[in-house]
C-alpha cells in the first residue's frame, strides 16, 4: 500500500519497551514502525522521541527475545493506522486489528489513525435521544442516551459481563428505526480472561446478535503494551461504523482497570515521574482520548455510545482509575456487592449512580413528561431510606415513627421490585414500577412531585 | 524574525538551536504546518519550545520561526457568540468536524464602525476611538490598545462597514512614530491588561441561585471556587450561573472537560433568552473549549486566554463573569509539561510554582476603573476537581487561599439529587458582610438576620441529626423537633433549586427576598406556637407547609399575587393552630412573642 523505508543494523540499545536506533533515516515523531528480529518475528512500535543522533522507538509489543543484531526496521512514514472497510461486522480481531477468526483481511476502504482525532465541540450534536437498555435502574433512574459514555463501576465477581451482554442484546431506540441493520456492537476485551471473552461471544451468538458485532480481543495472556492499543483499534472500527456507515454503535470496553494497569507498567518502564498510586500524571488525558471518542457528529446519521466496564480495585471508588473515569464520563452505574449477595439483579447501587445526560434525554417529547420528577422523587425517598435504615440499626424498628417505617418498607420494595428484575422491562413498564413503589409512602412526603402529578399517577 | 532548527523532540516539547534572538514566552511557528508554540526556556545555544498542538511528524531539522511577540491572542469585535480553542482560534468551521493541527486564525469579518474621535484629537491607551455595531443594535466600544504610546489622531475612517483587520485609525505617537490601528489588537495572554485603579466591591454578582445569593454571595469582581468530587454537579452549577447571572458578558472556559457538555452548552445558549436583554444567551457569551482529548499543553494556556478575553470586555466598561471548568485539569497540564521538562516535582507531583500560578490567575479578577474612566469588573469562578473528592489535595488547598467564596459540593446531597449540592456548613463567603446594605436596597431589610438564622438552623440540624441517630427522632424534646422541621423547610424550600425547572432555575433578588421572608415568618410563628405547646408535627401537617415546601417549583417569577396568597394562608394556618392552642391550654397560655 505504502512505500515503506526499511533500515537494517540501526538498533543501538534496548531497555524495557524502548529501542534506540541510529538516526540514519529522516522520520517524524509518532510515526509507526515494524521491527523484525532475526527470527522473523514482527513487532509494532512507535517513534516516541527524536534527536539528531537517535530515534527512540517505543515497542508496542513484548520485547523479550529481541536482539540488536539482524534486526530490520520498517518505517511507515505515518502514524499507526487501521485499515477498515465493509465486512467488519461479524469478525474477530486481536488487539492490533489482525483477524483471529481465520477470515480474509478486511478490504481497506479507509485508513484511520488509531489514536483518532478530537471532535470539535462545535461539530458535536448534543446527545439527546433516549436509548432503552431494558434495566429499570438505568432506564428510569439513570437514563442512557445515544452518544453518551456511561461506565459500569463493578468489582471482581460481580455480574458486569452478564449486564453488558443483556444490554447489548436488548438496546433499542424507542420509536421504530429498523434496528437490525442500523445497530452495531463493538466489543473490546482488554486483558480479559479467555472465559469472559468466550461468554460474550457465545451469548451474542445465542441471541443472534453476533452478525452485527465486531470483537477485539486482547486476552490476559497477551502483551500488556498491546492493551493500550486494543481499545484504540476497537474505537477506530466503531468510528468507521458510526460516522462512515451511519450505524448506531454501542461500544463495550472491558476491563478498563487492566488498561490502567498497563498504562502504569509502560509509564514506569519509561521512568516517568509517577502521580497518585504510581499511575502516570497524564492518565486523565490518556483515558479521555478513549472516552471522548463517544458522541455524535452534526449532520451525520450514526452515533457512538460507550459502555466501558471497570472493576474497582478493592471495591474502592476513590481509586485513581474509577475516579478519573468518573470525571471524564457522563455518569456511572455502580454495582454493589451486598445487593448481589441478596440476589438482586442487576445489583445497581442507585445512590452513587448517575447519568449526566439524563436531563437531555428524558421528559416531555422524549420519554414521559413526568419521568424526571418521578426519578428525582425516587432518589430523594431512597436517600431518606438509607438514613432511616441507619437510624433503625441503632434504635430498632420499634423506635421509629410511622413515617420512618413507611420508608423502610419503601426501601425493600425499591430494591426488590424496582431494581431487581427477572426479565427486561420496556420503559413504560419501568415507569409503572416506579409509580408502584411510591404508593407505599404518605402523599405528604412526596415533595418532589406536584399535586397534579400525584393525582394523575397515584390517585387521590 | 529569528529562526531555529529542531534538535530534539519528545511529545509536545522540543529543543532547537537558535539563529537569532528569542525571548522567553515568545510565540513561535513550528514546521510547515506552522504549529503554534511558546518558548519556555532559553540558553545561549538552545531554546526549549512547548508546542500547543499534536506534534506527530515533527523531526530534527524542522524549522522553528519566532513571531517576535509574546504568546498573544487577537482581541476584537468578532468574539461574542462564538467558540474558540484554548488559544482563541475559531472552532466553528463546520467543513471539518475534527480538530487538526495547524488550526488557522480564522478569516476576517466585517463590522460597522463609527468614529468617536477626529483627526487632531489626543488619544492614549485604552481610550475609545469608535463604536462597533453588532447584531440588533448591540454596540461594542473600539478602544485604543493598552500598549499604545499616547499621541494624536492623524487619520480616522468615516462611519461605515470595515473588515476587522483593516486600518481604521492612524495615530502619530508622542515619540514621533506612527501607528496603524484596526478594530482588533493583539495582547499577550499572560500579562494582565492595565487599569486606572482597582475599586472595592460593594455589590453582589447576582447569580439567581438562592443558596449563593443569600447565604454565600459573591461580590462583583470577586472570586469563587467550587470544589467537588465527580458527579456532584460542578459543571451544572457553573452552567446555571453562566446562564442566569447578572453579567454583560460571560466567558466560559471548558478546560479539559467533556466535548458533549460543550456541545450541550452551545445548543442551550442558542435557545435560551437572557432575561435582562431579551436576546439569545449566546450573544453575550464567548466559549473557549479545550476538551480533555485536545492537546494538553493548550489546556494550560486556555485559562490565560479566557481571562485576557474577559479583561478585554471589562475595559469597555462591562461586567464580565468568567467560568473556568476545571482548574484542576489546568493544574494537571502544568504538571505534565513540568514533568517533561524534568523539573523537580513538589507536592503530588505538581510543580512548586503551582500556588503562585493559581494566585496570578485569581488576582486578575477585580472591579476596576478602566483607562477610559468607566467601571468594569471581572468576576472569576473556578471549578476544582479534587482526586477522590479529597479536599486536602494541593489544587483545592492552594485555591482556598486566594478565593473570596468557597462553595463546597457535597457528594451525599448530590446522591439524594439535592441540587445545588453546596454544603452550607463547609462553604463560606468573605463578601457576605459587605453586602447587607445592597440587600437593604432591594427591600430585604432582615437579610443579615435571616441569613444568620438559616445558617444556625442548619448547624443545629447537623448536631441534632447525630443525636437523633442515638435516641431516635421521636424521643427528642419538642423544641429540637421543631428545629429539625424548620431546618428541613429552609433546605427543601429555599436552598434546593432545580437547574432544570423552567420556573425555579433562576430567582431574582426580589423573589429570593419574598421567599426568605415567608420562611422567616413561618419560623417565628412556629416558635411562638411552640411556646404555647403546639407540637411541631401539627405544623408539618398544615397544608400551607407543603405549599411552602414547593413554592420555588410552583410560584413563578413576578407572580406576587400567589406569594401574597401564600402569605395569607400562612397567617391563617398559624392563627388556626394558635386558637386551637388557646382553646386547649385555656387563657393561661403566654402571649406570642415577636
Amino acid at each position: 500500500m505504502y512505500a515503506r523505508l526499511v533500515g537494517e543494523e540501526l538498533a543501538q540499545r534496548a531497555a524495557g519497551p524502548l529501542l534506540f536506533l541510529h538516526r540514519r533515516v529522516d522520520v517524524g515523531l509518532n510515526e509507526a514502525v515494524e521491527v523484525e528480529d532475526a527470527d522473523g518475528r514482527v513487532r509494532l512500535g512507535r517513534i516516541a522521541a527524536l534527536d539528531t543522533e537517535t530515534i527512540t522507538v517505543e515497542m508496542l509489543d513484548d520485547t523479550a527475545g529481541l536482539a540488536l543484531a539482524g534486526t530490520r526496521v520498517r518505517f511507515f512514514g505515518e502514524p499507526l493506522r487501521f485499515h477498515v472497510g465493509p465486512g467488519l461486522l461479524g469478525r474477530i480481531f486481536n488487539g492490533i486489528g489482525q483477524p483471529l477468526d481465520g477470515g480474509p483481511p478486511l478490504p481497506a476502504a479507509r485508513a484511520y489513525r488509531v489514536d483518532g482525532l478530537p471532535i470539535k465541540p462545535s461539530a458535536r450534536e448534543a446527545p439527546s435521544e433516549f436509548l432503552e437498555t431494558g434495566f429499570t435502574a438505568i432506564d428510569l433512574l439513570n437514563s442512557l442516551v445515544r452518544g453518551q459514555k456511561l461506565p459500569l463501576f463493578s468489582g471482581g465477581g460481580l455480574p458486569h459481563d452478564r449486564i453488558a451482554v443483556d444490554i447489548a442484546c436488548h438496546a433499542r431506540l424507542p420509536g421504530g428505526r429498523a434496528r437490525e441493520q442500523d445497530f452495531a456492537i463493538v466489543f473490546a476485551g482488554i486483558g480479559i480472561p479467555h472465559d469472559s471473552a468466550e461468554l460474550f461471544r457465545s451469548e451474542m451468538e445465542r441471541s443472534g446478535a453476533l452478525a452485527r458485532t465486531v470483537l477485539f480481543l486482547n486476552l490476559a495472556s497477551d502483551s500488556s503494551a498491546q492493551r493500550l492499543l486494543a481499545p484504540r483499534f476497537a474505537l477506530t472500527a466503531a468510528e468507521y461504523l458510526a460516522f462512515s456507515e451511519g450505524k448506531d454503535v454501542l461500544v463495550i470496553l472491558t476491563d478498563l482497570t487492566n488498561y490502567g494497569e498497563a498504562l502504569r507498567e509502560v509509564s514506569a518502564s519509561r521512568a516517568e515521574v509517577p502521580s497518585r498510586k504510581g499511575y502516570p500524571g497524564y492518565m486523565y488525558s490518556d483515558l479521555a482520548t478513549l472516552y471522548e471518542r463517544a458522541g455524535r457528529i452534526r449532520g451525520r446519521p450514526g452515533s457512538l455510545t460507550q459502555l466501558p466496564i471497570l472493576t474497582m480495585p478493592n471495591d474502592d471508588i476513590t481509586h485513581p482509575i474509577p475516579d478519573l473515569t468518573g470525571y471524564i464520563t457522563e455518569g456511572q452505574i455502580v454495582l454493589d456487592r451486598d445487593l448481589h449477595r441478596r440476589d438482586i439483579y442487576p445489583p445497581v447501587r442507585v445512590l452513587p449512580s448517575l447519568s449526566r445526560l439524563m436531563k437531555d434525554g428524558t421528559g416531555k417529547g422524549r420519554t414521559d413528561a413526568d419521568h424526571p420528577a418521578l426519578a428525582a422523587q425516587l432518589y430523594a425517598a431512597y436517600a431518606r431510606t438509607q438514613q432511616t435504615r441507619l437510624l433503625a440499626s441503632v434504635v430498632g424498628e420499634e423506635g421509629l415513627s410511622a413515617v420512618d417505617r413507611s420508608y423502610l418498607a419503601f426501601g425493600e420494595a425499591f430494591e426488590g421490585d424496582l431494581v431487581h428484575q427477572d426479565e427486561a422491562r420496556s420503559l413504560a413498564e419501568s415507569l409503572e414500577a416506579g409509580w408502584g413503589v411510591l404508593r407505599g409512602l404518605p402523599r405528604a412526603e412526596l415533595h418532589r412531585l406536584s399535586d397534579a402529578q400525584i393525582a394523575a399517577h397515584l390517585g387521590a | 524574525m529569528s529562526t531555529a532548527t529542531t534538535t530534539w523532540i519528545n511529545g509536545p516539547v522540543l529543543r532547537a538551536r537558535p539563529d537569532g534572538t528569542f525571548r522567553l514566552r515568545e510565540a513561535v511557528a513550528v514546521g510547515p504546518q506552522r504549529l503554534l508554540g511558546e518558548v519556555i526556556r532559553i540558553a545561549r545555544d538552545e531554546i526549549v519550545v512547548q508546542v500547543y498542538e499534536d506534534t506527530s511528524g515533527l523531526r530534527p531539522g524542522t524549522p522553528v520561526e519566532g513571531r517576535g511577540q509574546l504568546l498573544s491572542v487577537r482581541l476584537g469585535p468578532g468574539l461574542l457568540g462564538r467558540i474558540f480553542d484554548g488559544l482563541l482560534r475559531p472552532l466553528g468551521d463546520p467543513a471539518d468536524p475534527y480538530v487538526t493541527p495547524g488550526l488557522g486564525e480564522g478569516s476576517a469579518s466585517t463590522f460597522y464602525f463609527r468614529p468617536l474621535c477626529t483627526p487632531g484629537d489626543a488619544l492614549a491607551a485604552g481610550q475609545p476611538l469608535g463604536e462597533i455595531g453588532l447584531v440588533e443594535g448591540a454596540v461594542q466600544q473600539c478602544l485604543a490598545p493598552p500598549d499604545l504610546v499616547p499621541g494624536t489622531v492623524a487619520e480616522v475612517a468615516g462611519a461605515g462597514e470595515y473588515r476587522d483587520d483593516e486600518v481604521i485609525c492612524r495615530v502619530r505617537t508622542a515619540n514621533g512614530a506612527s501607528r496603524d490601528l484596526t478594530m482588533c489588537h493583539e495582547w499577550p495572554v499572560r500579562l494582565p491588561r492595565p487599569v486606572a485603579a482597582r475599586l472595592p466591591s460593594d455589590e453582589p454578582m447576582v447569580t439567581g441561585q438562592r443558596i449563593i445569593d443569600c447565604l454565600f454571595p459573591i461580590a462583583r469582581g470577586g472570586t469563587g471556587a467550587i470544589p467537588g468530587g465527580f458527579g456532584t454537579g460542578k459543571t451544572v452549577l457553573l452552567e446555571t450561573v453562566a446562564k442566569w447571572c447578572a453579567a454583560d458578558v460571560i466567558v466560559y472556559v471548558g478546560c479539559g472537560e467533556r466535548g458533549n457538555e460543550m456541545a450541550g452548552l452551545l445548543g442551550e445558549f442558542v435557545e435560551l433568552v437572557d432575561p435582562r436583554s431579551g436576546r439569545p444567551l449566546l450573544e453575550r457569551t464567548v466559549v473557549i473549549a479545550n476538551t480533555s482529548n485536545m492537546p494538553v499543553s493548550a489546556r494550560e494556556a486556555s485559562i490565560y486566554t479566557g481571562i485576557t478575553v474577559a479583561e478585554y470586555f471589562r475595559d469597555q466598561g462591562l461586567d464580565v463573569t468568567l467560568m473556568a471548568d476545571s482548574t484542576s485539569r489546568w493544574a494537571e497540564a502544568l504538571r505534565e509539561v513540568s514533568g517533561r521538562l524534568g523539573e523537580l516535582p513538589g507536592e503530588a507531583g505538581y510543580p512548586a510554582y503551582l500556588s503562585s500560578r493559581l494566585a496570578d490567575f485569581y488576582e486578575r479578577a477585580a472591579r476596576v476603573r478602566t483607562l477610559a474612566g468607566n467601571q468594569g469588573a471581572v468576576t472569576v469562578l473556578g471549578a476544582v476537581s479534587p482526586p477522590s473528592g479529597d479536599f486536602s489535595e494541593p489544587v483545592t488547598n492552594h485555591t482556598r487561599r486566594y478565593v473570596g467564596c468557597l462553595w463546597v459540593l457535597d457528594a451525599q446531597r448530590a446522591q439524594a439529587r439535592f441540587y445545588p449540592a453546596i454544603h452550607p456548613l463547609q462553604s463560606y463567603s468573605l463578601a457576605a458582610t459587605g453586602l447587607a446594605r445592597w440587600w437593604h436596597g432591594q427591600g430585604c431589610t432582615r437579610w443579615e438576620g435571616l441569613r444568620r438564622r438559616f445558617l444556625t438552623l442548619i448547624e443545629e440540624q447537623a448536631r441534632l441529626e447525630r443525636m437523633a441517630r442515638i435516641i431516635g427522632r421521636d424521643a427528642m424534646p419538642e423544641r429540637q423537633r421543631l428545629t429539625l422541621l424548620c431546618a428541613q423547610l429552609v433546605e427543601q424550600a429555599f436552598l434546593r433549586q432545580s437547574a432544570f425547572s423552567p420556573i425555579d432555575r433562576y430567582a431574582t433578588p426580589a423573589r429570593q427576598a419574598v421567599m426568605m421572608r415567608l420562611i422567616g415568618r413561618f419560623i417565628d410563628g412556629a416558635e411562638a406556637l411552640l411556646a404555647q405547646g403546639v407540637a411541631p408535627e401539627r405544623l408539618a401537617a398544615l397544608p400551607v407547609f407543603r405549599a411552602l415546601m414547593r413554592m420555588g417549583e410552583e410560584i413563578a417569577e413576578g407572580d406576587w399575587e400567589r406569594f401574597s396568597e401564600l402569605d395569607q394562608a400562612l397567617t391563617a394556618g398559624l392563627r388556626e393552630l394558635e386558637s386551637g392552642a388557646a382553646d386547649g391550654a385555656g387563657a393561661a397560655a403566654p402571649p406570642a412573642a415577636g
